[in-house]
């Protein structure tokens, strides 16, 4: 299938890193910021982004030869919508996830207004065939996965001396309260999106003088 | 891309919006049907594991002295209710009540721990919520729930800023909805169905637990 723009290799890596929904792209906030306070919400998070970012690419690749020009983001939401509310079901019902269901809330719905779904069905799987829209999914799914679990690793860890609920830190660790509130969580993201920033920048200079 | 869309009728433009939608609205009411049982069963456990906190049985007693039994009674105008009973050495400890009702934001389910006479509130568990993260649904946390314990069923508890007679509770602070809703829950379940869980025999029936 003659297919334009990136292939689905390109698609893969560049979600995990290079593309990173969070990190490069700044999408996804409110996740990022609302259930980033430990890794197990965090993780579940990341599994029901997954769930539908690439279920919502998968149909919106297979559909895109239909889709109007002026109603495909109302086809883009509608699928989304869908596979939300599947995920909300399915964690509601799996016995092992359903307390996480209750501690994340109303987050699991709020999916469906997570930008970086959209996005994902905007640039790539209303353009491109079936392979590289899953590649796609994965791939972000990967790099959004990486971005709340790096998050939530440091606030975990230094907000309640804990990594998934296992105590990790020495005892007579002083908890950092403030790391598992809604400030930690700016604290940590401004902080780690800095040093992303850092080393990207040095890459580039490196690269520059490279060639030169 | 680069044609305008005539209106051609509507039908030319939507059909494939009306399609999808019909189909994923298929496909959600199956997986609905099908997850459903799974659902119920998961807050079945959840008000099972509950109900001792809820009617004050001490931490300490041992589980398998607590017996839960699950009975149905009728308030006056003939509705029916599924109510808990919690017993230890067959004396009653009191009733636990399911209720549900509108939020801010959508349903919120709730168990009520009342004594065995249904005088008193002696518990508030949060089942199910989906109101404003970071605001109401600060009603899960126990800090919100414990406002409730103590208060009479005679009374008509109402949600106040500042909370003066014995049936006022303190509001959450950006969530007076939330706190409204939660207490007119409260209310309307218990005013409804006090007097049956009253004329209700509170001799455990058989001995056999209902687990």
């Amino acid at each position: 299938m003659p297919s334009q723009g990136p292939t689905a290799l390109e698609r893969f890596v560049g979600g995990i890193l290079p593309e990173n929904p969070v990190y490069r792209q700044l999408l996804g906030m409110c996740p990022t910021l609302a259930v980033t306070g430990g890794m197990k919400p965090a993780m579940t998070m990341a599994g029901a982004t997954a769930f539908v970012l690439i279920s919502a690419n998968v149909i919106v690749s297979l559909i895109r030869g239909l889709l109007k020009p002026h109603l495909r983001i109302l086809v883009f939401t509608l699928t989304i919508a869908t596979f939300v509310t599947i995920a909300d079901l399915i964690l509601k019902a799996v016995p092992a996830l359903y307390p996480m269901s209750k501690e994340l809330g109303p987050y699991v719905p709020l999916i469906i207004v997570n930008c970086l779904i959209i996005s994902r069905c905007e640039i790539c799987s209303s353009k491109q065939g079936l392979g590289i829209a899953m590649a796609d999914g994965v791939g972000v799914s990967l790099g959004f996965a990486l971005a709340l679990g790096s998050i939530a690793t440091v606030r975990e860890i230094l907000g309640s001396g804990t990594w998934f609920g296992q105590p990790v830190m020495p005892d007579g660790w002083a908890n950092w309260g403030i790391m598992v509130l809604p400030p930690g969580a700016f604290l940590t993201l401004g902080l780690l999106l800095g040093g992303a920033e850092w080393i990207g920048q040095r890459r580039e200079k490196r690269r520059e003088k490279g060639k030169v | 891309m680069s044609e305008t869309p005539e209106p051609r009728g509507y039908l030319s433009q939507a059909w494939l919006v009306i399609l999808l939608a019909l189909v994923y609205g298929g496909a959600l009411a199956g997986v609905q049907t099908k997850l459903q049982p799974m659902i119920d069963e998961n807050k079945r456990l959840e008000t099972y594991r509950q109900i001792p906190a809820l009617v004050g049985i001490a931490e300490s007693t041992d589980d398998a002295e607590i017996i839960i039994e699950q009975r149905q009674i009728e308030d006056d105008d003939g509705r029916k209710q599924k109510v808990y009973l919690a017993l230890v050495d067959g004396k009653p400890q009191g009733w636990v009540l399911p209720a549900g009702g509108m939020g801010f934001a959508d349903r919120i389910e709730l168990l009520i721990g009342l004594d065995p006479a249904a005088e008193t509130i002696t518990g508030l568990w949060v089942l199910d919520q989906k109101e404003t993260p970071g605001l109401g649904d600060l009603i899960r946390d126990e800090e919100f729930r414990s406002r409730f314990v103590g208060k009479s069923t005679g009374e008509h508890i109402e949600a106040k800023p500042e909370p003066k007679r014995s049936n006022e509770i303190l509001t959450l602070t950006g969530a007076t909805i939330s706190s409204r809703s939660v207490a007119e829950i409260v209310n309307q379940t218990v005013e409804r169905f006090k007097g049956a869980l009253r004329r209700e025999d509170t001799t455990p029936t058989s001995g056999k637990p209902d687990r």
